[in-house]
């Protein structure tokens, strides 16, 4: 796509200019624009006061003026939310590659990851803060489990779905479950584990933001609570436009890892 | 000549004392070298015939005997392919052909060290059902009869004295059909394998088989057992003649009446 778009740019084209744009590529920042745009005109027209909702210069006017404490409690969010996120990759991987082991443990385990899912995480964060403090801790932990059980099921499932016929392929010539498992079962389940990343990540930041926010000193979460109390209300806007940078960025990580690792995933659209 | 596969009596019931009877009283004798052929009606067992010739089904009464041994867990002696070609999307189809060799006890062990051999075999059988030069290739690349042709690689790479297909053809169209069933019969012809071919379709079970099973209808047994008369090497002309047409019509009749019963 890329590509294309540099060689037709680099080619001095006849076309006239509405025809040279990719729309397709030029769509989400136009969306964005568009989107500040009615937002800051809705503003004007309504008259409304910036305690109840800024207009968009007025929080980029915030950003600029907070730089320093913004840019510290991004990055304290960001680090919890990544540090959480891994700990959930590694122990998703690990319990999903667990359960879709057999049939018995899937069976057995499965209601209780979806009522533990159930639980609200916010619920959960004083129970860490009375066993680890307020802090950094217990935001790490609330992204952790937040983000852990999208992992988990699709791994799972990726296990739990080998083609019977693949199986008995594989069975009658001996096969033992550990050799079906490296040679079918884990192959098979990275799309799935490699797509649940994107929904992960997006619900690390919530679980880690939702701690900051209850129990913490730090992050655009605690920085959010405070500005709040202070009717600083384009700082808390700033935050959150700093959320949607973060999370957007990270989502778009994920979907590049995900491209990288499991190519043959989405090449096979392409198969005539 | 010996019998390769020997059925005798088998019964084979699912979930447990009060489930599905599978099949009943099957039996039924393959001689080595030969190409038997199974057809009958729809949900007469035989799916369950494959499974319980594998050994991946125990029986639970009856015996079944492959290659002189009583069969109590899986038999890799037997290659195995299925109407769906399975093949794994991750893998080339060369790499593809190539995984029954990492199972095979008697290969895994070998496979690191003699790769090239093995290669060479996996690059002539690709060859000799007429996929020369697409090892590299994805099995999404490749159309349905190539994949199915791929698919048979597959089950023969590592030379099994048997091998067990359960509709291989049913999803390509009639003349990829027909191609593959001169492959299937020219591999037959060069390789001396045992083959056994479960089928709905009566027309594929006669040019290619050398004795028909007809089954009945659940519980499956052997109902009818006929030797094809016409002389090898067939070719698809042969499902013009008057002789053949008779013998596909006689099956037809015997399956529709299977199915009455039933």
């Amino acid at each position: 796509m890329t590509m294309a778009m540099q060689n037709r740019a680099a080619k001095p084209s006849t076309k006239p200019l509405m025809q040279r744009i990719n729309w397709v590529r030029a769509a989400p920042f136009l969306y964005t624009l568009g989107l500040f745009v009615i937002w800051e005109l809705s503003v004007i027209v309504f008259a409304l006061p910036q305690t109840l909702l800024p207009a968009p210069t007025r929080v980029f006017e915030a950003i600029v003026q907070y730089w320093s404490p913004i840019w510290k409690n991004s990055l304290q969010t960001l680090y919890t939310t990544t540090l959480g996120f891994l700990i959930a990759v590694v122990a998703g991987l690990g319990i999903g590659l667990f359960i879709g082991w057999s049939k018995t443990i899937y069976a057995g385990l499965y209601p209780l990851m979806i009522g533990f899912n159930a639980i609200p995480k916010v619920a959960l964060v004083p129970i860490l803060v009375i066993w680890f403090g307020i802090g950094t801790v217990p935001a790490v932990l609330t992204a952790f489990l937040i983000s852990f059980f999208p992992i988990v099921v699709n791994v799972a499932t990726g296990l739990a779905t080998i083609e019977p016929e693949t199986e008995d392929v594989l069975r009658a010539l001996g096969a033992r479950k550990i050799d079906i498992m490296l040679k079918v079962g884990i192959p098979r389940s990275m799309p799935y584990f490699f797509g649940s990343l994107k929904i992960a990540i997006t619900l690390a930041f919530v679980g880690s933001v939702v701690s900051e926010t209850v129990a913490s000193n730090y992050g655009l979460g605690n920085m959010m609570s405070s500005a709040q109390s202070q009717f600083n209300v384009p700082l808390v806007f700033a935050g959150l436009l700093m959320l949607a940078i973060e999370g957007i960025a990270m989502y778009a990580l994920m979907a590049f890892i995900e491209k990288r690792m499991t190519g043959w995933a989405h090449r096979s659209t392409m198969a005539n | 000549m010996s019998h390769l596969v020997s059925i005798d009596n088998v019964d084979m019931r699912y979930g447990g004392a009060d489930g599905t009877l599978a099949v009943s009283g099957l039996t039924m004798r393959v001689d080595k070298g030969e190409f038997a052929a199974v057809v009958g009606p729809s949900g007469c067992g035989k799916s369950t015939l494959m499974k319980l010739v594998t050994g991946l089904h125990i029986p639970q009464a009856g015996v079944v005997i492959v290659a002189g041994q009583q069969v109590t867990k899986p038999v890799s002696i037997v290659g195995m392919a299925f109407q769906n070609p399975t093949m794994l999307p991750w893998r080339t189809t060369l790499e593809n052909i190539l995984l029954p060799l990492e199972i095979v006890e008697r290969h895994r062990h070998r496979l690191r060290a003699n790769k090239k051999e093995y290669i060479e075999k996996a690059e002539n059988l690709l060859e000799i059902v007429g996929l020369k030069g697409v090892g590299s290739k994805f099995p999404w690349q490749l159309s349905g009869g190539m994949q199915q042709r791929a698919n048979l690689c597959r089950a023969l790479i590592h030379e099994p004295e048997l091998l067990m297909l359960d509709e291989p053809f049913g999803a390509l169209d009639a003349f990829t059909r027909e191609e593959l069933w001169c492959v299937i019969r020219d591999l037959h012809a060069a390789q001396g394998v045992t083959i056994v071919l479960v089928t709905h379709d009566l027309r594929e079970a006669v040019f290619l088989a050398d004795r028909i099973f007809v089954m009945s209808a659940r519980p499956g047994k052997v109902v009818k057992e006929h030797t094809v008369p016409f002389e090898r090497p067939r070719d698809l002309e042969l499902m013009y003649e008057t002789a053949f047409n008779d013998m596909v019509h006689v099956l037809h009749g015997e399956i529709a009446k299977a199915r009455v019963v039933a």
